[in-house]
């Protein structure tokens, strides 16, 4: 049987040529110029360009604005779902997840047509609606499933040792549901910052964000700066997932 | 009263949630051109979309979408089925390896994926196209596939294998009479979640398709998006691809749902 | 054919998985037709055992053959014998009758052919009537049938059966048990069976092989197995028992908890330690007091469904476990007799424990990796191998383990009337054997500490080093 194992080497082999290989090669290009010299030039440029500078800032303020949002509606719905007193179906479930599902770009576009149908004007304010629309599900989904795995038992506990319901959730659900909070904070916080196509399609091309960068940059030949700016996206989002727990990924192996 | 109010907003975040797929579809029942006005009811963009109306460059796209799907679907559900028995035999520092990789294209941003297999394609001066965006979603879709076979030979009881072997069983019977019917439906679920994400997929297609025109439907409803104002044959497509989406995630959803009970 | 040729032959088979031997140097020879059990607690290395000779499993060293041929080599499916899995491993995707038929058809065997085996043997298990059914869909019985059915289909010359029973209840247990020993009968053919449950080897078996530490205890049949034990390890497994410490004094006279008795056994020798096992049945107990040859006052009484099990503490300060029909309060005092022939003598296999050390000062010894202050030595030169011998109950146990030179776990514990007889398996796998009052549990995690005074060291000379002791023989 354990020769069997070698069965693995094929995909070991296609893993490094394409997944570690063309990560290798973001560091690579990001380090050097045009020519191939090695450099730091493509991070000196990025650190004074202001305008490249403020759409980054930006993009992580729209980032936070749009994960805080999403935690700030999405936990209650969570919540609510995972409790069979008070969503005894199993169907609403399902119909949050379904959107995760759908083509960001058709639900996008979805948005737009929204906004056009209200006449509402797009902008900052479409932007983040539309955000918040697509990473929703995103928040909600492991949130839930925390939730729904946690052991009623601790909230009896809480109750028996004479916690009001206030003190109960404050003090035994909220932090047992940490890791599913983190691991919602980052599938919302990671694709948000990471956009490209979403913010120009909602604000009529008025907002730009630093995914937007990363792709001008890459389309208009300039790989070296476009790998530069894709590590620092890269670093942030590193960042994110260690200070948001390594349960994450966990939460994300079962989407379904 | 409280289940009242909480069932209220959940209905209400649905509502909002599924407001701009309800909009889109009740349009691609009308024939305007601009979205918002209803010009009385009609299956026009639905007949445009199959009887051939629509632009050659649409259906072109919507056939390469298809049969990008399938092969990386097909391609990466035989890979990632050998190399899930594999791991599963694998003990110790070149298991956490295989499986750190494999969770790489699961966590990693689109954008990210998208460039670094971009700059690969440049590195190696390998001119883009069809086969680079099949090879990019074949190795985004296979980490999924992995994880849906996984699970199946954990839960397959290990003696089975060696059952089938005292049976008189080569290995490779073994194989092919005990092991992959018993995680058969990890596969199809691996290959149908494949072949939605590779439906699904934009960021990637988009850095690996190269300049020789190669278009599939996100990217095409990109290029249709960004000239302003969608064609509007997009509309019924859209309203289709939401509900082919809405079918395969229900027959996944119940495959699981089904195994579950079944144990 | 003679009927009681050797069909099996094992030949000092040995087996370790990352550098634990679990089978060492294992030799036995099983006879065509009988119903062999592998017996002994869980991690001896039976279920090993068994899986060499399917062949999942190759050994590190040693031979296997059957009828006279090495198939040590010879891949499993390859072999013409058949297994019965532990948790069945019934092929959950094919109904009843396929997984019978699993083996058959893989031998292209015309279909009425096969359809007439499976159907006969599914007769056999009384199984008839749910060829259709998914396997899932039975019950743990019904299971376990149809996984002997699949084994027996293929008429292997050789049955192995690891554990079958295992996952049974009692009730289903007793009456598959029955079931099996008729099987065996009807079919004729060679059964290796694996089990843990001591009840169900002797109520089973032709032949028993107690199996401990990767060694081979005893063979033998289930009498004697449970009347003529041939070591502590077997006697405490099979039934109960007391276990004692002992000295020969000559042949056919032994004593132990502080008087002679008259045995049977001879050939010990004059005046030398022993072990002796006295079933807690063959302790005659009585109210007269002026006949018995010991007396003692009974310190607990609870009945066991037949009998009562009582604890009697002697006069002399030892405990015995006393079984009978008749109940006697806790408290009076009662008149005890041991027979010649219920006195079972065995021979110690250590008398103290003898180490391989290592001088590291004049008065300090290495010892299994572990360093410790011994009285100072003269004339052994540091970084000589030296022989330490330690007093079985002269090792200190203590609760917590860093506080101790070396540090195990309590892998085996034998009461033997007024103390404990434990063996410790310390960090390499070396065993310490410690005599104490003091109740420990198996698998506890101890420190050893050896007291200065109590470490005896005895210079090797070169060829002496070369000589691997573990314990001394007598």
């Amino acid at each position: 049987m354990n020769k069997r194992s070698t069965w693995a080497y094929p995909y070991l082999v296609f893993l490094l040529i394409f997944v570690a290989l063309p990560l290798v090669l973001v560091f690579w290009y990001a380090f050097q110029d045009a020519s191939g010299q090695f450099t730091l030039d493509n991070f000196v440029r990025f650190a004074s360009e202001t305008e490249t500078i403020n759409t980054f800032v930006y993009s992580i303020e729209i980032a936070i604005i749009t994960t805080l949002l999403c935690l700030l509606l999405g936990y209650p719905a969570a919540y609510i779902l995972s409790n069979t007193a008070l969503n005894p179906s199993a169907v609403t479930v399902v119909l949050f997840i379904l959107p995760m599902w759908i083509n960001m770009l058709v639900r996008t576009l979805a948005t737009v047509a929204l906004f056009d149908f209200l006449t509402l004007p797009l902008g900052e304010g479409a932007l983040i609606f539309g955000m918040v629309y697509n990473f929703l599900p995103f928040m909600i989904y492991p949130i839930y499933n925390t939730l729904r795995k946690m052991d009623n038992s601790y909230k009896r506990a809480a109750q028996d040792l004479g916690a009001n319901p206030l003190q109960v959730f404050t003090k035994v659900t909220l932090p047992l549901s940490m890791p599913g909070i983190s691991s919602g904070v980052m599938m919302v916080f990671m694709p948000t910052i990471s956009t490209f196509a979403v913010a120009e399609l909602l604000t009529m091309n008025k907002v730009k964000l630093f995914g937007t960068t990363i792709q001008e940059n890459i389309n208009n030949g300039m790989w070296n700066y476009g790998a530069a700016l894709a590590l620092i996206m890269l670093v942030i989002i590193g960042l994110t997932s260690v200070l948001s727990d390594r349960d994450a990924e966990k939460e994300e192996g079962g989407l379904l | 009263m409280k289940k009242f109010l909480a069932q209220s907003y959940i209905w209400l975040l649905l509502i909002i949630l599924y407001a701009p797929i309800l909009i889109i579809a009740i349009f691609s029942f009308t024939e305007a051109k601009v979205l918002g006005n209803w010009t009385g009811f009609s299956t026009r963009l639905y007949e445009n979309l199959f009887s051939g109306g629509v632009q050659n460059s649409l259906l072109t796209a919507i056939q390469n979408t298809l049969s990008i799907a399938i092969i990386a679907s097909l391609v990466s559900t035989l890979l990632g089925s050998v190399a899930a028995i594999g791991i599963h035999n694998l003990k110790g520092r070149t298991r956490r390896a295989i499986t750190f990789l494999n969770d790489v294209p699961m966590l990693n941003p689109d954008i990210i994926t998208g460039i670094s297999l971009f700059l690969l394609f440049v590195a190696l001066g390998v001119t883009q196209g069809y086969v680079t965006v099949v090879l990019a979603h074949i190795s985004f879709c296979t980490p999924y596939v992995v994880l849906s076979v996984m699970p199946k030979l954990k839960q397959m009881d290990q003696n089975t294998y060696e059952a089938a072997l005292d049976l008189g069983a080569t290995p490779f019977q073994a194989l092919r009479k005990v092991i992959i019917p018993q995680i058969r439906p990890g596969m199809i679920s691996g290959m149908i979640l494949a072949f939605t994400l590779s439906i699904d997929d934009f960021a990637v297609t988009l850095f690996t398709k190269g300049n020789q025109g190669l278009e599939t439907l996100s990217t095409y409803i990109y290029a249709d998006a960004r000239k302003g104002g969608l064609t509007p044959e997009l509309r019924p497509l859209m309203t289709i691809i939401f509900l082919v989406v809405l079918v395969l995630l229900l027959v996944i959803n119940l495959r699981t749902h089904k195994s579950q009970n079944k144990k | 054919m003679k009927k009681n040729d050797t069909i099996i032959k094992i030949d000092s088979v040995s087996k370790a998985f990352d550098g634990v031997t679990v089978l060492d140097e294992v030799s036995l020879d099983i006879k065509r037709g009988e119903f062999v059990t592998l017996l002994g607690p869980s991690g001896c290395g039976k279920t090993t055992l068994l899986r060499l000779i399917a062949g999942f499993a190759l050994p590190d060293s040693g031979s296997i053959y059957m009828e006279g041929e090495d198939i040590t080599h010879v891949p499993p499916y390859q072999r013409p014998l058949n297994t019965v899995f532990q948790r069945y491993a019934l092929f959950p995707h094919l109904d009843v009758y396929d997984n019978v038929a699993f083996g058959l058809r893989l031998q292209k065997m015309p279909k009425d052919e096969i359809d007439k085996k499976v159907r006969k043997v599914l007769k056999m298990v009384s199984m008839t009537g749910y060829e259709d059914r998914d396997v899932e869909s039975l019950s743990g019985g019904q299971q376990q049938r149809v996984a002997i059915a699949r084994a027996i289909v293929n008429q292997p010359k050789v049955l192995l059966l690891d554990e079958p029973l295992a996952a049974l209840d009692l009730k289903m247990r007793k009456d598959m048990q029955i079931e099996l020993k008729e099987m065996h009968q009807k079919l004729g053919i060679t059964f290796i069976y694996v089990t843990h449950d001591q009840e169900e080897a002797l109520t089973l078996s032709d032949t028993i092989v107690v199996v401990n530490e990767g060694r081979i205890q005893q063979i033998g049949t289930p009498a004697d197995i449970y009347n003529e034990p041939q070591n502590p390890f077997v006697a405490d497994f099979i039934g109960e028992s007391n276990i004692l410490n002992a000295t020969m004094i000559e042949d056919g006279k032994v004593n132990f908890i502080g008087h002679d008795f008259e045995c049977v056994d001879k050939g010990f020798g004059n005046d030398v330690p022993v072990d002796v096992v006295v079933r807690p049945e063959d302790i005659y107990i009585m109210n007269n007091l002026d006949a018995a040859q010991f007396t003692g006052k009974v310190k607990s009484c609870v009945f066991k469904g037949v009998h009562y099990e009582m604890f009697v503490d002697t006069a002399d300060g030892y405990e015995v476990m006393v079984q009978d029909y008749n109940a006697f309060e806790p408290g009076s005092e009662v008149g005890l007799i041991i027979k010649p022939q219920d006195i079972q003598v065995m021979k110690k296999p250590f008398t103290s424990n003898i180490f391989e050390g290592t001088m590291l000062a004049e008065d300090k010894v290495e010892i299994f990796g572990g360093e410790f202050a011994c009285k100072p030595q003269e004339g052994i030169a540091v970084g000589d191998k030296v022989e330490v011998e330690v007093a079985f109950n002269k090792v200190d146990l203590v609760d917590n383990a860093e506080d101790g030179v070396l540090e195990g776990f309590v892998s085996f514990i034998l009461y033997k009337g007024n103390h404990y007889h434990l063996t410790v398996t310390v960090d390499n796998g070396a065993y310490i054997y410690v005599d104490t009052q003091d109740i420990w549990d198996k698998s506890d995690w101890v420190g050893v500490n050896i007291a200065p005074k109590d470490i005896q060291i005895r210079s090797l000379s070169a060829s002496a080093a070369e000589v691997k002791t573990q314990g001394k023989d007598e």
